[in-house]
């Protein structure tokens, strides 16, 4: 009955209507359409049902190995990753160590650049040509590198464990501090405090910490195909029986693979973790307890966060150091040649990424906020599946998206393989869920009554839409394309299946520079990428958004 | 009068994931032209929820609203012909005071000097000139509230929906407000529809007053017919301070009818239609009907068990022989002397004042 009604006002509300419907579309196409072609493909031999993949899993090594590397590496990198940010988040909360703000910037670093620039750093360092591998062969006569499950471990470590730190800060921070400072009160003392107050009190927080960075771990797929080596995960698997061996009903079923501990994780994380959690957001920041770590603990804690940070640090001046070389570990004498390169016979790599994130952003952009405000603030029949659908490829690993875009799109009536479209898809429904985000939390601090107010005075749907809803939630507008487009130009795992001859990317050109044994070469498209998004950062959050927020602002 | 409002048989069920909640159950209630009715009650009685049934912003699970007798029970709000004073204002924090009661004119494709000029003039109502270039930030409390009341009255909708309009201002510009919305309503001749909690608010705004309780309508009626002769216990208790005391009939005539409450204490009180010989009621005593006198006058003797100064007003609380609490409120104490704790007095009820409700 009453979802009737919401039909009912549907239909007499055309507009909303036509979005409500086009939203749907777009989603069961580009969504649901390509995750149930990589199911099916799983399951179906030749045309008959026939999951033969699936049913040789525990007898053949190309299945199960990977399978295992992919789940040691991110038990590994999940426990290693939520340690270091758990350190890091404490320190931050808990002391008044001196360059805070310092810390938290070169936490980001690995989250705004492609991740797998860790690992070509670590191979600059400790790959075959690497500084201290050379050092380590010339010097001592010892042969070893950095390949396999060790550089798989540092370098996700690395490049996840910010992701930890950002997760456990919220937490940490949302103690309130008479807490701990009860419990030295009542006599316990510092260490106890830690343990029977602060720990528990952070359990939720530090088990979605480890859940969310091992999921991104067993996605990862940027670092391990830069230094697998012999040490096989299931996305570079994946990918490989895609290009080397064009067996994508294998490739489908190694995703299928992964998806399953994946969602679990996810699934885990979501609705049951993130319900556990004891600290209330109060929109009050309290200062945090300070009292509670001793000075020893403290400087304790400065030297390993001056230490990780260095090591971070360390590795991104490898990649520029390296981008000036002319042959790493071969010849290292300073060049600008491998820019001139990048601005040359790259430059097409260059000019093609831009284009494509040219044309994802405003789409991806328009479509977050339109999601968010349907899902938040209308109410239609299906709401809660358009909530969930347009989440869906949050939580599924890219190497699965960009398969079911192959399976799903390259035949007619929607041929869409070799076309910069596929690609630009593939970035706007992959990355839109977090446009989605930002868009939902900011209506939730936008009184519903000011909408139903220019509703009420006459203004249909779009009308209300474009001049009160845009103009007040524009900040989550601007940063949701902020991180469209800095993920077009640094992301790999999904669209690495969907480039073409015709249309290249830049992380793309970097990796076969890699594959070449020219890390010089991939360093200089690395450092080209690192400027591209940082510059696009600074404009559109300095020179557009202060430009649209100024009136948002005065209002506020 | 014509009738502007018309609710038949309102019914608004919310469904979650457990439970299904009657927010309004089976409501009839009709608004006549240029009327200002209030629906007034407790929090969670159903009376924003009407009201927002009214504006559109609720689809309703049974029955039907119409607008000047046309049925609009599925219209969105953008196609109905009422405006919302929303208890937040919901002032458009982007747009200046002008643009926020230019919004609606602007939506009619008015030229644009009809709108200024109409912009203008509604400002003056509320006396809010010179304030056009502001922000809504930049507004006080109360002014922001005029701006609100203001882009409402200037489109010159059929009827006009209040939803709490005061409660986010201090008590004495309340007071101020109300008398001012009052007066306008009453010289543009708006058909309002006004929902608070707040009964004073209610009794001193209202034409007519609805008290709603669980969603249902209890008794609906002018201010003070609603204080006189209360419906029920619920409406006796939430409008004003009762006291009830069980009574029984003991005898009809020409219009009098004789009780006796408290075992003994025999009055003749105004009759109610209904009550025969015998019938067992409750006789609603108001705190300000009742004579507090020296010890051994009145009807009944009691004894002060609790005694509380606010200035103009004392309030006592005195117990009875048969061990009832008796609420009572005495103006001016300082010219009769205040009683402290322990004080025997006696006590008469007014006669005229007395209502009986059958339970």
């Amino acid at each position: 009955m009453e979802r009737y009604k919401e039909l009912r006002r549907l239909v007499n509300d055309p507009f909303l209507l036509f979005l409500v419907t086009l939203m749907f579309a777009l989603l069961a196409l580009f969504i649901v359409y390509p995750l149930v072609r990589v199911l099916t493909t799983s399951l179906f031999y030749r045309g008959e049902f026939n999951p033969k993949y699936f049913l040789q899993f525990f007898q053949r090594r190309y299945l199960i190995k990977p399978f295992l590397n992919s789940l040691t590496v991110g038990a590994l990198v999940s426990l290693i990753g939520t340690t270091i940010g758990f350190v890091f988040a404490y320190a931050v909360t808990r002391t008044d160590i001196p360059g805070k703000s310092l810390f938290k910037v070169i936490a980001t670093f690995p989250i705004i650049s492609p991740p797998f620039l860790i690992a070509l750093a670590a191979i600059l360092l400790l790959g075959n040509h690497g500084l201290i591998t050379e050092f380590l062969r010339t010097r001592f006569g010892i042969d070893w590198d950095i390949y396999g499950l060790p550089g798989l471990v540092l370098t996700e470590t690395l490049a996840y464990f910010p992701l930890a730190f950002m997760t456990l800060e919220g937490v940490l921070s949302g103690i309130d501090p008479a807490l701990e400072e009860s419990a030295l009160d009542l006599g316990a003392s510092r260490l106890r405090t830690f343990f029977k107050v602060t720990l528990p009190l952070a359990t939720p927080g530090i088990a979605s910490a480890l859940l969310l960075v091992f999921i991104r771990s067993l996605e990862d797929f940027g670092n391990p195909i830069v230094i697998q080596g012999h040490y096989p995960v299931l996305t570079t698997q994946a990918y490989l029986a895609v290009t080397g061996m064009y067996n994508l009903p294998l490739a489908a079923t190694l995703s299928v693979i992964l998806l399953v501990p994946t969602l679990l994780a996810f699934v885990l994380q979501r609705y049951w973790v993130s319900r556990r959690s004891y600290v209330t957001v109060t929109g009050r920041p309290t200062p945090s307890s300070l009292k509670a770590t001793s000075p020893g603990l403290k400087w304790g804690l400065f030297t390993v966060l001056c230490v990780l940070s260095g090591v971070i640090l360390l590795f991104y001046g490898l990649v520029f150091y390296g981008s000036l070389t002319r042959m790493w570990g071969l010849d290292n004498t300073l060049t600008l040649e491998n820019f001139r390169y990048v601005f040359s016979t790259g430059l097409d790599y260059l000019l093609d990424t831009l284009k494509i994130a040219g044309m994802a952003t405003p789409i991806g952009g328009i479509l977050a906020v339109v999601i968010a405000y349907l899902v938040t603030r209308k109410r239609f029949p299906g709401r809660g599946l358009m909530d969930f659908l347009s989440m869906l490829n949050f939580a599924i690993p890219g190497t699965i998206v960009g398969i079911g875009y192959i399976l799903a799109f390259h035949k007619p009536p929607l041929q869409l393989t070799g076309t910069a479209a596929i690609i630009a898809l593939v970035f706007i429904f992959r990355r839109m869920p977090v446009g989605i985000r930002e868009a939902v939390a900011m209506l939730q601090q936008v009184d519903p009554a000011i909408e139903e107010a220019a509703v009420d005075l006459g203004a249909g749907f779009s009308r209300a839409f474009r001049r009160v809803v845009l103009p007040l939630i524009s900040p989550a507008f601007i940063s949701g394309m902020v991180y469209i487009f800095v993920r077009c130009v640094t992301a790999i795992s999904a669209v690495v299946f969907v480039v073409s001859a015709q249309w290249q990317l830049i992380t793309v050109a970097l990796l076969h520079e890699v594959d070449n044994a020219d890390l010089s070469q991939a360093a200089a498209y690395g450092v080209v990428i690192i400027v591209v998004v940082l510059s696009v950062i600074l404009l559109l959050d300095n020179v557009l958004g202060k430009l649209i927020l100024r009136r948002w602002q005065r209002a506020r | 009068m014509p009738v502007e409002v018309r609710l038949e048989n309102l019914t608004k069920v919310f469904h979650s994931h457990r439970e299904s909640v009657v927010a309004v159950d089976h409501l009839d209630l009709e608004v006549e032209k240029g009327e200002l009715v209030t629906l007034l009650g407790p929090s969670g009685c159903g009376k924003t929820t009407t009201l927002r049934l009214v504006g559109g912003f609720e689809i309703p699970t049974e029955g039907e609203v119409y607008l000047g007798g046309k049925r609009v029970t599925h219209l969105p709000p953008q196609r109905r012909d009422t405006a919302t004073v929303f208890q937040s204002y919901g002032l458009f924090p982007h747009m200046t005071v002008f643009e926020n009661v230019a919004f609606g004119l602007k939506l009619r494709h008015l030229p644009r000097d009809e709108v200024r000029r109409r912009v203008r003039e509604a400002l003056k109502l509320v006396n809010l000139e010179g304030l056009e270039r502001r922000y809504p930030r930049e507004l006080s409390g109360g002014q922001q509230q005029r701006v609100a009341l203001c882009r409402a009255l200037v489109i010159e909708p059929k009827v006009l929906l209040f939803d709490e309009p005061l409660s986010n201002l201090d008590a004495k510009l309340r007071v101020e407000t109300r008398e001012q919305i009052r007066k306008l309503q009453k010289e543009l001749e708006i058909t309002s529809l006004y929902v608070t909690h707040d009964q004073a608010e209610a009794m001193a705004i209202s034409d007519r007053i609805a008290v709603m309780h669980e969603g249902k309508l209890q008794q609906i009626g002018p201010p003070y017919e609603i204080y006189s002769h209360p419906a029920n216990r619920f409406v006796a208790d939430f409008i004003g301070r009762a006291n009830f005391l069980s009574a029984k009939v003991r005898g009809v005539r020409d219009g009098q009818l004789e009780i006796e409450l408290l075992e003994g204490v025999r009055l003749e009180v105004p009759a109610v239609a209904g009550l025969r010989e015998g019938d067992e009621v409750v006789a609603v005593v108001r705190p300000e009907a009742v004579d507090v006198l020296p010890e051994g006058e009145g009807d009944v003797v009691a004894t002060v068990t609790f005694a509380h100064y606010t200035g103009s007003l004392a309030t006592y609380k005195l117990a009875l022989p048969g061990g009832e609490t008796l609420e009572v409120e005495v103006l001016s104490p300082q010219e009769k002397g205040f009683l402290s704790e322990g004080t025997r007095v006696g006590v008469r009820f007014h006669r005229q004042s007395i209502h009986l409700l059958k339970e």
